[in-house]
């Protein structure tokens, strides 16, 4: 290869100025996009395919019949109600590990990240031990709007808490003193100063918890099922178990819609939040 | 005597937030840790030894470990080839492609197998040459792998796509002016630039697909000792009734729950070593 002058060699992007390169590139496209389309594309093409396969009418029928509406709007609710208590929740662990000291914080620290590691078929099992039939402290919630609650809140704790985290970090101390010492009280520096900064972190977390809780399966599927705890998730299975591929497609289509929408708006509020924050 | 009211306030608003988020995590994650430890132990070390040693437990680890080691080095190759197309060539769409690498985050891991039932079909569109070629692919070893690699496909692409970004092209120049060729620049340059990101990505997806269920049990025929991954085999003991079967499902959580305090314990080491990183003013 003759030794390039500075401008030829800046023309081709890095890393294609020789034959292997010519070659390679575009093969390694290739082979990448073949890989995605087979992986994750095509299997995604069929399920909306599988969707409207016997027309609109049975893609509607099988998403407004009493038991799927039955299912979507009990699995949006409970989402709801437990994003709610993951932002509150959420919000006051992120404060209590960056602001506070005491023994034992940077083991609760490293503790936050483990329902991200942890298998949802553990979680389940794990709350069962204690929350379950044969429960030591006396408490069952298997089979409950409660037990499917505290099962979603396990799995999504780490979302707010580790979006929270890092903005609390770098929020600068000298506005919450500097409001402080204009005559401001804690709950008004809290109000005025650092829920503002936080919001955007806040509401960015809150959307992840929301699609994670919306499609959550494995921590449920020993605590739910019965009738008024059957979520959209057990409500699929329970239609491909059956042989109803179509109608599982179709729930399943709209819960992705569903799950899409919402992490749109919550990612429109939290540029709105964050261009009024400061 | 303000200044002292207002001090004796905060603190007891600190001592009641601690005690809140405390009382919080001990409810929703540390009381039932320790209780599923108990559960498992509760009938002796060497019942729980029998119930994690039998045959269907260890097939069942076995086949976990068989897909993960087949899911974790392709989605690796995968995920940095994609990154590197997505952040240095000229892709059309860019966004769009981001937003379908990142699908599986949001489509419920049901719906995951769902997707890979109703093309893998024996009837349907890619199952049709699988089943001329006389392959089984639905309710077999090959769903379940293609099922989890679906729910692993983004780890390392998210991973690796932000470091690509702050490392920038110009060592990768230099050394292309000095005459290296694409491959000794992506394996000396690159690579060991990109490496804790990919690590991190590798992690992340070692974990998932050691963990998944839903998407496997979709596809899974679930024959014990067969087709069950140690996922299936914790729910297929809980589901027996008596006290051995419990104990299995018990203990084969524990151990799925040493794999993922591994794995958390790794991804702090880690988080500490992209720190170090950064110190370094890439």
């Amino acid at each position: 290869m003759p030794p390039s002058s500075g401008i030829t060699a800046r023309l081709p992007r890095a890393g294609t100025g020789d034959r292997a390169g010519r070659v390679g590139v575009p093969l390694g496209i290739g082979v990448a996009v073949l890989y995605m389309s087979v992986i994750a594309l095509i299997p995604f093409a069929a399920l909306v395919n599988g969707a409207f396969d016997n027309g609109w009418d049975a893609f509607w029928t099988a998403v407004t019949n009493e038991r799927a509406m039955t299912a979507l709007k009990l699995t949006v609710g409970i989402s709801l109600v437990v994003v709610a208590i993951n932002v509150v929740m959420g919000t006051i662990i992120a404060w209590v590990l960056v602001r506070d000291r005491f023994f034992g914080r940077t083991f609760l620290n490293s503790l936050i990240d483990l329902p991200f590691a942890l298998p949802t078929i553990v979680a389940g099992v794990t709350l069962l031990a204690i929350y379950g039939p044969d429960s030591p402290v006396g408490v069952n919630l298997a089979f409950t709007r409660a037990g499917v609650c505290v099962a979603l809140l396990l799995v999504t704790l780490p979302f707010v808490v580790r979006s929270v985290q890092p903005v609390l970090l770098e929020l600068d101390r000298e506005m919450e003193e500097a409001a402080a010492s204009l005559g401001a009280t804690p709950r008004q520096v809290f109000r005025r100063v650092i829920l503002p900064n936080l919001t955007p972190a806040i509401l960015g977390g809150a959307g992840l918890a929301f699609a994670r809780a919306l499609g959550e399966f494995g921590s449920l599927v020993l605590i739910a099922g019965t009738l008024d705890t059957k979520v959209s998730s057990l409500y699929i299975i329970e239609l491909i178990e059956g042989d109803h591929q179509a109608s599982a497609a179709a729930v399943s289509v709209t819960l992705l819609v569903i799950s899409l929408i919402s992490l749109l708006l919550l990612s429109g509020l939290e540029r709105f939040f964050s261009r009024h924050a400061r | 005597m303000r200044v002292d009211r207002a001090q004796a306030a905060s603190l007891a608003g600190r001592w009641g937030l601690r005690t809140i988020a405390i009382a919080y995590l001990v409810v929703i994650l540390i009381a039932p840790l320790v209780f599923v430890f108990y559960r498992a132990f509760d009938h002796g070390f060497d019942t729980f030894w029998t119930a994690i040693t039998s045959e269907a437990a260890v097939h069942a680890l076995y086949l976990t470990v068989i897909i993960t080691a087949i899911v974790v080095p392709l989605n690796a190759i995968f995920g940095v080839g994609a990154a590197l197309i997505l952040v240095r060539r000229r892709v059309p769409a860019r966004p769009l492609v981001s937003a379908l690498i990142d699908l599986p985050l949001a489509l419920s891991p049901v719906v995951v197998g769902l997707c890979i039932l109703l093309v893998w079909g024996p009837d349907d569109w890619l199952g049709q040459f699988a089943s001329d070629a006389g392959i089984q692919v639905i309710f077999a070893l090959p769903a379940m792998i293609l099922a989890t690699t679906f729910v692993c496909l983004p780890f390392v692409v998210r991973e690796v796509v932000p470091v690509l970004r702050e490392v920038g092209t110009e060592q990768e120049e230099a050394a292309s002016t000095l005459g290296a060729t694409g491959m000794q620049t992506f394996w000396r340059i690159t690579l060991p630039a990109i490496r804790w990101g990919v690590i991190y990505g590798v992690v992340l997806t070692t974990a998932r697909a050691l963990g998944e269920y839903g998407a496997v049990a979709v596809v899974s025929s679930k024959v014990s000792g067969e087709s069950e991954t140690l996922t299936l085999f914790v729910k297929s003991q809980y589901d027996q009734l008596g006290d051995d079967p419990q104990v299995g499902a018990f203990g084969a959580s524990v151990v799925l729950l040493a794999l993922a305090v591994i794995v958390v314990v790794g991804m702090n080491l880690l988080t500490r070593k992209g720190a170090i990183r950064g110190d370094h003013g890439l």
